[in-house]
């Protein structure tokens, strides 16, 4: 039996895991996952595991799952733990809080944190506010659960990043799972969390495949939440991304490695708790900051890493952040429109030289 | 082809079961009520008017900074309260003490939360009022009106998965029902055959707006039909007759796995709160009305008087010494100290996180620091 690393919520050691799994010694075939594969595994164990998990939302039964997420699950628990509910984000967010204030363990899908708007009262005033509010008497352990951001051609009302707007709130946990390892490991932990959790997704990433390590598998797997992770390590530029972004910027740190510009790049996988401690020691050995997002520039997730670095790190840039951001407009649909409105690799790949001095 | 009328050509009935001078109406069925439980009940009416007599007055006085009370509303309060069980979860609005009161909250407790010292359970974080109890199992105020609806739901739909012979029970007025909250809660009880009582009680006013201009609807009543959602409309005035409808919802609830809505029909008799003048918006003699010809409280006394089981020697008695102990407890609650500094950074997660130990150190250290720029009467 391997060993496992059983690493707790709320204060996990970090696992700065280099690039390369040809490293292992052990490894013949790696194991590939799809992000959907490892939601899926991860509320299928969860489930498995503690009665009182159960999974609300629309689509979510019979349907598989409007991004067929829970596929399998009706079938397999049955219709008390897996409900297909009316079309209403505010009643069925409400109804999840209530059942988690009884002490059920509700995991409640948005079809898209777009929708999660008309429910927000719910996560915000019923869920991450009540521990505080009634002086630890009512605790909120739920999860909501969607993909977020962009996806391709789905046009405004479809395609608004929330990491910031949930990030800025006391009581709630917000995560952004990149790989299908955090998918993994962040869910099960999101799950196991007794605090609320907003747990943000990505569309496009549901179908990407990556590889997964055997402790990754077992059921016991958890990622700290809070810590983010080291992707690939460097010293001239720092280069913090979250969610699909990610892969972005190890793109990006390829094609500048070609012109000898070596990137670090941090997967920050909380937005709240931010786990500041790594954003500042990683700025402390490069110096300089690039910042990347899918959702809009101003009060973004950039502006809070920019000023904690700047809080705390002031003495060691030489020089100012870069911001990368979604254009200030609501998301157009032409697909030449939706391209220059999101970030793309070449944004990056431009912006950390514009940090190096180099011309661009 | 026959559309159906805005407006049924007879409103729906409401069931009653003591006339306006408490005695009963001739061929009303309702549930016995043994001699003790009546006069609980009665004792618990007079001792919530008395608090909120008590209290609104401490406010105008300046010792504590909000209050809400419930005057005119006593018999829905404790009516309801006694005809559940105490293993039955309460999801309040913010006008039902009495049921907390009839469930052993303690004149006492009820202070510490309104003074938020440091004995409140809700450690001095909300305004008074917003009362919260786990023991027993009255979930937290909050004041955003109508989300207590679908919690109720969801607890409700919990008690189910656990098979527990327990409902879930919420209360919210007639403007509460207008929220997208309570539309939701009421088709989400009905889809999943969630054990819940539906109390709204109806009286007359949300603050300023009556309820013509709150709704064009015959009541409340009317609309559970549209969720397939039995329902019953009910004077709320009367004891007798809400005891006896939250009996036999509760039956339904727990036995058939259904919702049930009850329209409690009464008056809002005193302002909306402390910081409403509800004479700016109705007439004076209209409140006094129902405050006098219409108080539920008289009206139940005249039904245990003619039973023989109250008299007026009972009456004072009560009245003097439930004065007293308020005032004992009022006192006692300004004397107490506030919470900790420590409670500002508790309960935000479960665990106390690193940002907010950090800060709590900070402060402290600025407290240490400039000590006259803090209140004296905060401890550390």
């Amino acid at each position: 039996m391997l060993a496992i690393i059983r690493q707790t919520v709320s204060n996990g050691a970090s696992r700065n895991r280099p690039a390369f799994y040809a490293s292992r010694s052990y490894s013949a075939a790696v194991k590939e996952m799809t992000v959907r594969e490892a939601l899926n595994s991860a509320l299928d164990e969860e489930m498995s595991a503690d009665p009182k998990v159960f999974l609300i939302g629309e689509e979510v039964g019979e349907y598989q799952g409007a991004y067929k997420i829970s596929k399998g699950l009706l079938e397999k628990y049955g219709l008390e733990r897996v409900r297909d509910t009316p079309i209403t984000e505010a009643g069925f967010a409400g109804i999840g809080v209530g059942a988690a204030y009884y002490g059920l363990r509700p995991v409640v899908e948005f079809m898209t944190f777009n929708f999660s708007m008309q429910a927000i009262d719910h996560i915000i005033n019923s869920a991450a506010k009540s521990n505080y509010m009634s002086a630890g008497q009512l605790s909120v352990p739920i999860v909501f659960r969607g993909p977020n951001g962009a996806a391709a051609g789905v046009g405004a009302q479809h395609s608004q990043c929330y990491a910031s707007w949930y990030g800025s709130c006391p009581g709630l946990k917000v995560l952004v799972p990149y790989s299908s390892e955090d998918a993994r490991g962040l869910l099960k932990a999101a799950i196991r969390d007794p605090d609320p959790v907003v747990f943000l997704e990505n569309e496009l990433l549901y179908g990407e495949s990556f590889p997964v390590s055997e402790e990754a598998l077992d059921s016991e797997f958890c990622l700290p939440i809070g810590k983010a992770k080291i992707e690939r390590e460097g010293k001239d530029v720092t280069i913090i991304a979250f969610s699909k972004m990610v892969g972005y910027a190890l793109k990006a740190a390829d094609m500048l490695a070609k012109e000898a510009i070596s990137v670090e790049v941090i997967n920050l996988r909380s937005i709240r708790p931010l786990d500041r401690a790594t954003i500042n020691a990683s700025v402390r050995k490069t110096n300089r900051l690039v910042t990347v997002e899918e959702g809009f520039p101003q009060n973004g997730v950039g502006a809070e890493i920019c000023a904690s670095v700047v809080e705390e790190s002031f003495g060691f840039l030489d020089a100012p952040v870069e911001r990368i951001a979604a254009a200030d407009v609501p998301m157009p649909y032409a697909a030449n429109l939706e391209r220059m409105a999101v970030p793309q690799v070449e944004d990056m790949v431009r912006a950390a030289k514009r940090t190096c001095y180099r011309s661009v | 082809m026959r559309f159906l009328s805005e407006s049924p050509s007879l409103h729906a009935h409401c069931y009653r079961v003591l006339d306006d001078n408490g005695q009963l109406i001739r061929h009303s069925n309702f549930i016995q009520v043994s001699e003790d439980i009546a006069v609980k009940m009665y004792s618990n009416m007079v001792t919530l008017q008395t608090l909120d007599t008590i209290f609104y007055e401490a406010q105008r006085q300046g010792r504590i900074s909000f209050y809400v009370t419930t005057i005119g509303e006593e018999a829905i309060n404790i009516a309801s309260a006694a005809a559940l069980t105490l293993d039955d979860f309460v999801f309040p609005q913010y006008r039902e003490p009495g049921v907390l009161l009839w469930r052993g909250f303690t004149l006492q407790e009820f202070a510490n939360q309104c003074f938020g010292n440091k004995a409140d359970y809700g450690k001095g974080r909300q305004m008074p009022i917003h009362y919260g109890s786990n023991k027993h199992k009255y979930f937290t105020v909050s004041s955003t009106i109508a989300t207590q609806i679908p919690h109720a739901v969801g607890a409700a739909y919990s008690l189910k998965m656990d098979k527990k012979d327990a409902c879930a029970v919420t209360y919210f007025g007639d403007g509460g029902t207008s929220e997208g909250d309570f539309h939701a809660a009421l088709n989400f009880a009905a889809v999943t055959e969630a054990p819940v009582i539906f109390i709204c009680r109806n009286n007359g006013w949300a603050i300023s707006t009556p309820t013509s201009d709150q709704f064009r609807s015959d009541g409340i009543a009317v609309r559970g039909q549209a969720y397939g959602v039995r329902s019953i409309r009910v004077d709320g005035n009367d004891v007798l007759a809400i005891y006896s409808a939250v009996h036999a919802a509760r039956k339904m609830a727990v036995n058939e796995h259904r919702p049930i809505l009850i329209e409690a029909v009464t008056y809002r008799v005193g302002h909306h709160s402390t910081s409403d003048d509800s004479t700016k918006y109705r007439p004076a003699d209209e409140i006094e009305w129902w405050r006098m010809a219409r108080d539920p409280v008289t009206r139940f006394r005249k039904w245990i008087e003619s039973n023989g089981w109250w008299s007026s020697e009972a009456e004072s008695q009560l009245r003097s010494s439930i004065r007293n102990q308020l005032l004992q407890a009022i006192q006692l609650a300004e004397k107490v100290e506030k919470p900790p500094v420590k409670d500002l950074f508790t309960d935000v997660y479960d665990d106390l996180p690193p940002n907010l130990r950090e800060q709590e150190k900070l402060l402290r250290e600025t407290i240490n620091r400039h000590p006259k720029d803090y209140p004296a009467d905060v401890p550390l």
